[in-house]
């Protein structure tokens, strides 16, 4: 069995300026080319372990514990070792597509400046591959769209270029924040979509955060579940979905249900749970 | 963008027509009569009745408002104000040079300004809490509170008097520029690098920064973007102070004595030199203008929203 891409050992991060601790001991791994998926509510201390991942939690919130990503310690690198790590082996998408970007620069900018920033490509070569990554996520207009400005775009639009960005960087793992939940239902079954066609074309991992099980039911091979920055519960998504132990999963896959029932129904008789 | 620049600078054209207006009026709700500042200035030991209706003629006070109005504003446009009452000589031949004066003083000053401000705000702001941040606005906070014209007295002292470094006063050369370009700094860009650091602070956590962190790009480049979005309040208040300073270096004028606007309006304002005051005021008035648009169109080019581009 290969080794884990993402080893993550108690885990707890704090602020420092009130004492709050956000998320306690927290321990789990990510295998190669599979997708974990953290649930529980907002406040749960989903995002901030993402961040902790990251290193990008904000200035006063301190994080001990082990991190390690394919086999490297990620606590002990450098700052600038960890920006060569963010972007081309580790990246990110974010909830809000509408605030991910520069407001004042065109799309192309950003996603020439991260091509550039670690692959040295020429400007030529950065537009052909543009042009196709958003051709694949069905962007259209692949260039007008590279010369718009965020406030020009829907928050779907916004959401699948990070999504084009990830495919051309070939990150080995991808953090996605609740890339879903500012959506509408259309925009989210097409994000869903392209991130299971992101994972499918370059076979990276994943760590999924969710409070949307309908979603997280169609993505995830494994589910943590948070609640006030603890792991409660932990499982294959297949045993947690029947058979879930603690309560609180099963108030919230209960309370899934009713939503994704409804979702069924509205998306045609797509049923997102049958992974 | 063209549309843009165009439409905005058509725009302040009925701006400045109702605040020419509003100066020309002004001069209607003086309860003095204007007559009378002339002869009174021109020293006439008696005035009688015919001498006050034959000033009245010589000045064209006898004919209708509106068009003295038209023919005041037509001459105004080629910088010609009419005489000062009590000089007899033409007022933009007093006004200019001093205008150009406290002009020259603004700029220097407010190019200082916004240097420093951008400085000390972004280095403030990236390092907020730290000592630097903590110690910079300790000290600003105490040299801005304060009064400027004792801040003038006491720069004057140490730098003029006790070293002899500088001019006291003056403007003969580049150095006379130092402590009155100083004091005005650091008034304003005391209150000024604040702006810039609590909106480089607000935008410090916006999703933005934090996914062009997460994509790995330099922090150089962040704090540059983070920068030219948080300038947009800091242009407006940057532009507008151009025309307040213009119209507020009074005190700085007087402690150096540069020959400026500031010495010369309290004059005619006391002598009730009323060409003077309007000329003085509608100067002022388009200065505000100015810079508001400028700073519209600096805005503009720095935030795409304002653009709209078809």
């Amino acid at each position: 069995m290969r080794k884990n891409i993402l080893e993550v050992s108690h885990l707890r991060v704090w602020d420092e300026a009130t004492g709050n601790v956000l998320v306690r001991d927290s321990s789990f791994q990510v295998r190669p080319g599979s997708c974990l998926s953290i649930v529980g509510e907002s406040g749960s201390g989903k995002s901030v372990t993402c961040r902790a991942v990251m290193r990008l939690n904000k200035s006063g919130i301190r994080q001990s514990g082990d991190i390690r990503f394919d086999g490297v310690e990620l606590g002990r690198l450098s700052e600038k070792e960890m920006r060569n790590i963010r972007g081309k082996q580790i990246c990110m998408i974010l909830q809000h597509g509408m605030s991910a970007f520069d407001p004042s620069r065109p799309i192309g900018v950003h996603v020439a400046e991260t091509l550039a920033r670690h692959y040295g490509w020429s400007k030529s070569e950065i537009t052909a591959k543009a042009k196709s990554a958003m051709e694949s996520v069905r962007l259209k207009d692949p260039i007008g769209v590279l010369h718009k400005y965020p406030h020009q775009l829907s928050g779907g639009m916004l959401q699948r270029i990070m999504i084009a960005l990830a495919l051309m960087l070939e990150p080995d793992l991808i953090i996605a924040d609740e890339p879903t939940t500012a959506l509408d239902t259309v925009s989210q079954f097409e994000v869903v979509e392209q991130l299971m066609a992101l994972r499918e074309r370059i076979g990276c991992a994943m760590l999924f955060v969710s409070h949307d099980l309908g979603v997280v039911g169609k993505l995830a091979d494994d589910i943590l579940v948070m609640k006030e920055g603890e792991i409660v519960e932990r499982g294959s998504a297949e045993v947690l979905f029947s058979n879930a132990r603690h309560a609180y999963t099963r108030e919230l896959v209960s309370a899934k249900r009713v939503l994704h029932e409804h979702f069924t129904k509205v998306m045609g008789g797509v049923d997102l749970a049958d992974r | 963008m063209v549309t843009y620049i165009v439409k905005r600078i058509l725009l302040s054209v009925p701006l400045l027509l109702v605040i020419s207006f509003l100066t020309f009026g002004l001069n209607h709700l003086s309860p003095l009569d204007p007559v009378e500042v002339v002869l009174h200035a021109q020293g006439v030991p008696k005035i009688t009745e015919e001498l006050i209706a034959e000033t009245k003629a010589s000045l064209g006070l006898n004919r209708p408002f509106a068009v003295r109005y038209f023919d005041w504003l037509a001459a105004c446009l080629q910088l010609d104000f009419g005489n000062s009452y009590v000089t007899g000589k033409p007022v933009w031949s007093l006004l200019g040079p001093a205008f150009l004066n406290t002009l020259k003083l603004t700029l220097v000053s407010v190019i200082a300004i916004i240097v420093f401000s951008i400085v000390l705000g972004v280095l403030c702001a990236l390092r907020e809490g730290k000592a630097l941040d903590k110690s910079v606005r300790g000290i600003s906070f105490f040299l801005t509170s304060m009064p400027s014209y004792w801040l003038a007295a006491l720069m004057i002292w140490y730098f003029s008097v006790k070293l002899d470094l500088l001019p006291t006063s003056g403007m003969d050369s580049a150095q006379s520029y130092i402590l009155p370009v100083a004091v005005l700094v650091i008034s304003y860009a005391g209150i000024y690098f604040r702006i810039v650091r609590s909106s480089m602070l607000s935008n410090l956590n916006e999703d933005y920064v934090l996914y062009a962190r997460a994509c790995g790009l330099p922090e150089g480049k962040i704090t540059a973007r983070i920068l030219r979005n948080s300038m947009q309040v800091a242009v407006s208040v940057f532009c507008m102070a151009v025309p307040i300073i213009l119209g507020s270096t009074v005190v700085v004028e007087n402690v150096f004595a540069w020959p400026g606007l500031g010495t010369l309006t309290v004059n005619s304002i006391l002598s009730r030199d009323f060409p003077m005051i309007q000329a003085y005021v509608l100067v002022l008035a388009v200065a505000f203008v100015l810079f508001n648009t400028l700073s519209d169109l600096i805005n503009a080019a720095l935030n795409p929203k304002l653009r709209r581009e078809p």
